[in-house]
């Protein structure tokens, strides 16, 4: 059997971004392979953000590069804090990159439908977008994703602005697309939330790579003390 | 259509309205008149003057919307100068587009051939020119904020500029339709260009402004009013219509 044709892993080195003189991020080096999924977690401003931007390619890097260093042509998809719906339907909303993504029209129907289903907003279809709740209208965004069928997920703080109920549906979804084989590179500012679902863990602090470590390992024993710190619950910044 | 709005003058007059310094009521009289017995001549200066100015509206938007929406959403050198231009480009006086547009038309002109000087055509295109950079720069400042909002997902799903620029459009639209309506009412409300490129020819080129300007200077005032009131309900009419719209689809959409 041949193995499936693969863009991973993703790479950065040396990779910094500045903004008013100020560095934001300094440094980077990361390999990031396929598998479970990477959390970047870290204080507020540490540069989790930014850091996705930088590897989805949203943003240049003032410093280092990013590349991915597979055979086959990256296939990325990236869900923001704030889902960015569009003023259509939820069905015109999961529909909308396809095209762009040069998926043929025959596929188009089948894979809304299936990513509609994976969410729970079949029924919802006809509805438009932004009438949805704020947890629909991320399971939403989740869908339109997910119809991509990436091979990376880049997922921004994703729950950040949903109530417990509706992060437990999104958290349910990101770790069903992710058994699928899909990719997740997600941040978070929630120790919870980086417990119940990362494989393995990047803690930025300060704008730099502090820890890259496998989950098990990062939470019983981090090899920093920033790390030990911010697991222990105190203020870092 | 003289003779009939002087009649109603006569009326007026004998009611103790001196003709000479016409008052509301009685051009409101002379103007319902003019509706309800379906004047020929007025009719043929309404539909004249609807069907230049929607068709004035609805090519400036072919070139003016898209033009806005890739400026609001593309960078490249040049675009501050362009967008610096189509803002002074807004306040274009209408006689002097109405000047250019002549000597482009005129026979010996470089677009003589085209026969349109004094015609419908000749005034379409003055206003053409005179709102394309109005509904330019209205829509780039309304596509602007939604670019703001949708620029990155866009980006992400690997849309380029010129990609983006129909997806703009479409989630803008019911913003655009009040910038297609202040078009519109730029288009409609104006009098200086269309008199000089179309003449303001009795049957042919005669529109609700020109008509008016005519009627104050031959001193018929009260149809001169009579026409205006015509011309301020349509325009009222078409706003509302629109804004009605707006809101009903805004609405459904959310």
């Amino acid at each position: 059997m041949r193995m499936p044709e693969t863009a991973l892993p993703l790479v950065a080195r040396g990779l910094g971004f500045s903004a008013g003189g100020t560095a934001l991020l300094r440094e980077i080096d990361l390999v990031l392979e396929a598998g479970p999924p990477t959390l970047i977690i870290g204080p507020n401003g540490a540069g989790k953000s930014l850091l996705l931007r930088l590897l989805h390619g949203l943003l240049q890097p003032g410093a280092g590069w990013v590349r991915w260093q597979g055979r086959a042509a990256p296939r990325a998809a990236m869900v923001f804090q704030r889902p960015v719906l569009l003023r259509r339907s939820v069905r015109a909303n999961a529909a909308f990159p396809l095209p762009l993504a040069g998926i043929p029209a025959a596929d188009r129907g089948l894979r809304v439908a299936e990513a509609l289903a994976l969410v729970g907003l079949t029924d919802l279809a006809d509805r438009p977008a932004r009438r949805l709740s704020g947890g629909e209208q991320q399971r939403l965004a989740l869908a339109r994703a997910a119809a991509l069928r990436p091979e990376v997920l880049f997922l921004d703080e994703p729950c950040a602005s949903l109530d417990p109920a509706a992060t437990a549906a999104a958290e349910y979804i990101i770790q069903t697309i992710s058994r699928q084989g899909c990719k997740i590179i997600m941040s978070t500012h929630d120790l919870g939330q980086a417990r119940r679902l990362a494989g393995e863990v990047i803690f930025l602090h300060q704008g730099r790579v502090c820890e890259h470590a496998a989950a098990p390992q990062f939470f019983q024993a981090p090899s920093t003390p920033q790390a030990a710190a911010f697991l222990n619950g105190e203020l870092l910044w | 259509m003289r003779q009939q709005a002087g009649r109603r003058l006569d009326r007026g007059r004998r009611a103790g309205h001196p003709a000479t310094v016409p008052d509301i009521a009685t051009a409101l009289a002379a103007a319902f008149g003019l509706i309800t017995e379906g004047d020929r001549a007025v009719l043929s200066i309404v539909t004249l003057s609807l069907q230049v100015s929607f068709l004035a509206v609805a090519l400036a938007a072919l070139v003016g919307l898209p033009l806005g929406a890739f400026l609001a959403v593309a960078r490249f050198p040049g675009r501050r100068p362009l967008i610096i231009a189509g803002n002074a480009l807004m306040g274009l006086p209408p006689v002097v587009v109405g000047l250019l547009v002549y000597l482009l038309l005129s026979r010996s002109g470089p677009l003589g051939g085209w026969g349109l000087l004094f015609s419908p055509g000749a005034m379409v295109v003055a206003q053409v020119v005179l709102i394309t950079p109005i509904l330019a720069t209205l829509s780039r400042e309304v596509l602007e904020g939604l670019w703001e909002e949708y620029g990155e997902q866009l980006r992400s799903f690997g849309a380029t500029p010129r990609l983006a620029v129909p997806t703009l459009l479409w989630d803008g639209r019911f913003s655009l339709l009040t910038v297609l309506l202040a078009g519109f009412g730029r288009a409609s409300a104006e009098v200086g260009a269309v008199m000089i490129v179309g003449g303001n020819i009795e049957g042919h080129t005669r529109v609700m402004t020109t008509a008016i300007a005519l009627e104050t200077s031959k001193g018929d005032l009260p149809l001169a009013l009579a026409l205006g009131m015509v011309l301020m309900t349509i325009v009222l009419a078409v706003n509302a219509a629109a804004q009605l719209l707006r809101d009903l689809a805004q609405r459904r959409q959310g």
